[in-house]
């Protein structure tokens, strides 16, 4: 038997042991006050924490030097998406069964922090694959699970949510992209909008409306397909130019006279419209994490610069008004970890969470678009300039506020979410 | 652990020389990086300091992790198990419980099971290369060991010993500084990274390796594999019941941190500079 020794002694790789009398009796009180607090806790698993690791050294070794150049060209991040892929960072939501590793939202959440972190113009592109999945996730069936996310595991593919029409954003309830029962086949006719990775994905997931009758309500008069991006009659419009996270790909698609087999509707027809809102109670925080690490990174790279820039003879960190705007920063960050790790908790321990993740991706779209406009003041001028690193945050943040629910859709479901409660 | 003539050697390294990786990406939990470093990514900063007593330096609150040529070690380990060269890689560390974690890593990386051999308290604040080494030696020989790779050194104590001594106790060839190794057949070509330039050697085995920094890139332990690696087996020993004893041979008078640097002066010309040189009795 042929094999190698290959790690050597431990004196840097272990905490040093301490057996001290006082410091027993310490940790004897502590485990008396746990058991007394019962199940809470905001402890990580190790698994949690090396999986942080992973995606937190993947983001600022090669998300990071990458992503100023990915914004200027908007050139879709590619390379990058595959070495994510090729980690296990991409897909954690794929059940085991499908090739994917099953992982809860919480740890998903954890993954996309760090990767936000680095670019959230790269991070959105990722998360765009989970928001897809999610409808096939919660809805499919064995035969469309093992197709189109074996697939996904299988290759660094990715694959899109169209259900945002340029006439209906907000209102879901309002969109015409009409679908036809013909036969054993469903024919398509419309217009979809602003699609993250709409040109570049391999299967999209598709609401439309099945039952025009007025009378019919909305939860029945909506259904969700799987559509194959080579599908005669899908038409990816032209990549469109934002404010921000640019490298991410996003276009109108049009469908015309598009053909999908009835194997390819989710559960059934008439299901779509709660296919499609229970993929957000679980897509939600994702987004949310990746607000938050937009407002660490602005937090941290303000920091940094206020310990090296020096202003009326002081380190400018050492002015309050400074520190006072970096306090405030580090309070946001860190109560957006805290709402946002609430609800991707909830939601994996099998609760409905919409109370609790629509608080957190509107608390955590609000902050990052506050710490990177502070964080651009702090740089001062600077700031300002392209050469620096936080005006691509602030132009980044901005979309936190509008996608996935906007700011104030998240506080129309908060706020009956509220009085619902209260009314009981 | 350092002999007090080492211990002047030591501090400084941490306070003047900087971190060693010559620019490649040192990752945060380099213990020993200073304010000097040379890499631009944000990375958290920690200072090392004396501990009031001058007994060594403070560990409370510093992250450990493998050692970066470690790191390089277990990467050529598994790449050559990739290409089907060896069967079997089996990653070894000593210390506390804690170092668990970090063969954990390993088998996240791709080795095949983990052996932890146990030492703690007092041992563990005394344990050095020569016990490292005389460990190593014995585990080698009970697991009949082919091949062993190390990292050239540790970058807190910078012994540079432990490869040397365990292939000296075994009586194996030794490869250090390796920037490049090779099996053929059942000799090692090493080329190593000498003060002069490159020396190629070519060794039997079983030998001894340690890996210098350019012989790989360590991967980074995938998602699944880090799932997979719960599942493989880390066996515990302790190194009484190989036989060895961990008693130190070595007493740590001091430990000091390097003088402060003194401000320096500027000088207009030349002649200036070569006054002010004879006047410090430098020329």
């Amino acid at each position: 038997m042929i094999f190698n020794k290959v790690l050597r002694a431990g004196f840097q790789a272990g905490l040093r042991f301490q057996s001290t009398g006082p410091q027993a009796s310490a940790r004897a009180a502590t485990a008396a006050l746990k058991e007394s607090l019962g199940g809470f806790s905001f402890e990580l698993t190790d698994q949690q924490k090396e999986f942080q690791e992973v995606a937190r050294k993947f983001a600022r070794e090669e998300i990071v030097p990458a992503a100023l150049s990915y914004d200027k060209s908007g050139e879709y991040p590619f390379p990058l998406i595959k070495r994510a892929w090729d980690l296990g960072l991409i897909n954690g939501h794929i059940p085991e069964d499908c090739g994917g590793m099953g992982l809860g939202i919480f740890d998903s959440c954890l993954i996309t922090e760090e990767l936000a972190f680095g670019c959230t113009g790269v991070q959105t592109a990722i998360e765009a694959n989970s928001l897809g999945q999610m409808p096939v996730i919660i809805a499919g069936n064995d035969a469309q699970k093992k197709k189109y996310l074996g697939r996904m595991a299988e290759e660094p593919l990715m694959c899109a949510y169209c259900v945002t029409e340029p006439g209906a954003g907000s209102d879901v309830a309002g969109i015409k992209t009409r679908a036809v029962k013909k036969g054993d086949e469903y024919v398509v006719n419309g217009q979809k909008m602003w699609i993250t990775n709409g040109g570049k994905a391999n299967w999209y997931f598709l609401l439309a409306l099945t039952d025009p009758d007025p009378k019919c309500p909305t939860s029945r008069a909506f259904t969700g397909f799987i559509v194959e991006a080579d599908t005669p009659g899908v038409q990816p419009g032209r990549k469109e130019l934002n404010m921000g996270q640019r490298c991410s790909d996003t276009r109108g698609i049009t469908f015309e006279d598009v053909r999908i087999p009835k194997e390819n509707v989710l559960i059934g027809e008439g299901a779509g419209f709660k296919i499609a809102m229970g993929a957000f109670d679980k897509t939600r925080p994702p987004v949310a994490a990746g607000a938050t690490g937009l407002a660490q990174r602005a937090l941290e790279e303000a920091t940094k610069y206020a310990l090296e820039r020096k202003t009326f003879g002081k380190f400018i960190a050492e002015h309050q008004a400074v520190s006072f705007l970096l306090a405030e920063m580090a309070m946001k960050v860190e109560l957006a970890r805290m709402a946002y790790q609430r609800a991707a908790w909830e939601v994996d321990q099998g609760r409905r969470n919409t109370y609790y993740a629509s608080i957190a991706k509107a608390f955590a779209g609000d902050i990052a678009n506050q710490c990177a406009a502070d964080a651009v003041q702090i740089f001062g001028g600077n700031g300002f300039n392209s050469e620096y690193p936080v005006e691509k945050l602030m132009r980044d943040a901005k979309i936190y506020q509008i996608y996935e629910g906007t700011a104030q859709i998240q506080r129309l479901i908060i706020s009956r979410e509220h009085l619902g409660k209260f009314k009981q | 652990m350092h002999r007090s003539s080492e211990v002047k050697h030591v501090a400084s390294y941490l306070n003047t020389r900087g971190c060693e990786c010559f620019g490649q990406p040192c990752e945060s939990h380099c213990p020993v990086l200073t304010d000097r470093t040379i890499h631009v990514q944000l990375k958290t900063f920690i200072k090392i300091r004396v501990k009031p007593d001058r007994t060594g330096v403070v560990t409370d609150g510093v992250k450990h992790s493998m050692n970066p040529f470690c790191e390089i070690a277990v990467e050529e380990a598994i790449k050559l198990k990739e290409k089907k060269l060896v069967k079997e890689v089996v990653a070894v560390s000593c210390g506390p419980q804690q170092v668990q974690e970090t063969i954990r890593t390993a088998l996240a990386m791709g080795a095949d099971r983990g052996i932890h051999v146990e030492v703690s308290g007092k041992d563990y604040e005394t344990l050095g290369p020569l016990q490292v080494s005389k460990i190593f030696a014995a585990l080698a020989k009970k697991e009949q060991a082919d091949l062993i790779i190390l990292g050239k050194q540790a970058i807190d104590d910078d012994c540079n010993q432990t490869g040397q001594m365990t292939a000296a106790l075994l009586d194996w060839p030794q490869g250090t500084f390796a920037s490049e190794m090779t099996l053929e057949a059942d000799k090692l070509k090493v080329v190593r990274e000498v003060d002069g330039g490159l020396e190629t050697i070519k060794i039997k085995l079983p030998a001894v390796v340690t890996a210098d920094l350019r012989l790989n890139t360590p991967r980074y332990a995938t998602l699944p594999n880090i799932m997979k690696a719960k599942k493989k087996k880390i066996a515990n020993v302790k190194p009484a019941d190989l036989g060895v004893d961990v008693c130190s041979r070595l007493e740590v008078l001091k430990v000091d941190e390097p003088p402060q640097r003194q401000a320096g002066v500027k000088v207009e010309t030349v002649d200036d500079l070569v006054g002010k040189l004879k006047e410090a009795g430098r020329v």
